[in-house]
């Protein structure tokens, strides 16, 4: 474990969770769409690659339903994640929560943490692209619309996540 | 009277992405407060030590759920105009388990990794790099994995009709399941508590 940082106690989960279900709400009720992470990466993805690489991407479609007219700073997601940039930052800093640090289990070097990460990002990055969506655009709101695609990823990543998190339970104690 | 929800904002505009904005502002502080931008805490969902990861999600499903429902009976919103995340089985099936594997191994998932960096944690900084990479890996291999990516398309299918339910009984049953989780949840984090203070004398 990293050093301990003193701040305010994180909020009860159930009351959390009613604030995150009542701004899941207001985006469906205003703007007619959940919330979403991965459609914003995707997006700098295919940005990155129009600059790098055009021809790469040319006939690609994903990439191209990913680059909308007016740039990335106009695409709803990528704004939608500044903004938990931004909401997560001033939600720490006002509970004294800010403080550089690497979390990891007690008996993990912090290149093995950075390994666990790197890999852990890029089975998410590869599953989000399958699944159209991660825990934000499939799980909470696909969940919350019934969706039955989203219900399933919900099943199939809690069950992968509880098999490979105790295969791995060691490098967390 | 700001007029029918939800609103037509054209995309792109500057109103829609004063929204986008704020709702992110909300979605970030919200995984924040509930202390979800921090892996060893996430992780503990999957240790079975702390349910906060389940708490937070299923809480939130049920309240946006059963608003939104309430809010279309009452005619306030058009349902038919929120669009509902289209089902692919196998795509979702098969994304859904090397998610959720990545997930293990991160100890966060893409929103709360932003949480994370933002919030000064160097393993949060990384994921949402190493998450990026895969996105775009695996979106440049798209084109051969098309097979895969397509199958088994039905559309915007929700579970009510799946079931062959209507909207509202099917509601039901989805918030009693939660709270019956949550009733798990608390005996599996009580369990776990006795556990751990039984190893520690």
């Amino acid at each position: 474990m990293s050093a301990r940082v003193r701040g305010r106690p994180y909020a009860d989960p159930y009351l959390a969770g009613v604030g995150l279900g009542l701004v899941l709400l207001a985006s469906f009720v205003l703007a007619g769409r959940g919330l979403g992470a991965s459609g914003a990466f995707a997006t700098a993805a295919a940005t990155s690659m129009r600059a790098v690489a055009p021809a790469a991407i040319a006939g690609n479609a994903y990439f191209t339903e990913h680059l909308g007219a007016g740039g990335p700073l106009r695409d709803w997601l990528v704004v939608e994640i500044i903004g938990v940039i931004v909401g997560g930052f001033l939600s720490a800093a006002l509970a004294g929560r800010l403080a550089l640090r690497v979390e990891r289990g007690e008996h993990v070097s912090v290149a093995h943490r950075a390994g666990t990460a790197v890999a852990g990002g890029l089975l998410m990055g590869g599953g989000s692209v399958l699944a159209r969506g991660c825990t934000s655009g499939q799980a909470l709101t696909g969940g919350a619309l019934l969706s039955v695609g989203a219900w399933l990823f919900i099943g199939a990543a809690f069950a992968a996540a509880y098999l490979v998190a105790f295969v791995t339970r060691r490098s967390w104690t | 009277m700001i007029g029918p929800l939800p609103l037509s904002l054209p995309a792109g505009s500057g109103d829609a992405l004063a929204l986008a904005f704020g709702v992110g502002i909300g979605f970030g502080w919200c995984l924040e407060r509930a202390g979800l931008g921090s892996a060893t805490k996430l992780m503990g969902q999957f240790h079975l030590t702390d349910m906060a990861v389940f708490k937070v999600m299923f809480s939130a499903i049920v309240t946006a759920m059963l608003g939104l429902f309430w809010l279309s009976r009452l005619g306030a919103v058009d349902l038919s105009r929120v669009y509902v995340p289209e089902t692919f089985v196998l795509p979702q099936l098969v994304g859904g388990l090397v998610f959720g594997a990545g997930m293990a191994l991160a100890g966060l998932c893409p929103g709360t990794s932003c949480v994370a960096a933002a919030t000064g944690r160097g393993d949060g900084l990384v994921v949402v790099g190493g998450f990026f990479a895969g996105v775009l890996a695996t979106g440049l291999a798209l084109p051969a994995m098309a097979g895969l990516h397509q199958s088994g398309a039905r559309g915007s299918l929700t579970l009510d009709t799946l079931f062959g339910m209507d909207s509202g009984s099917l509601i039901l049953v989805v918030v009693a399941a939660a709270l019956a989780g949550f009733i798990v949840a608390e005996q599996v984090e009580q369990w776990q508590a006795r556990r751990v203070a039984e190893v520690g004398r």
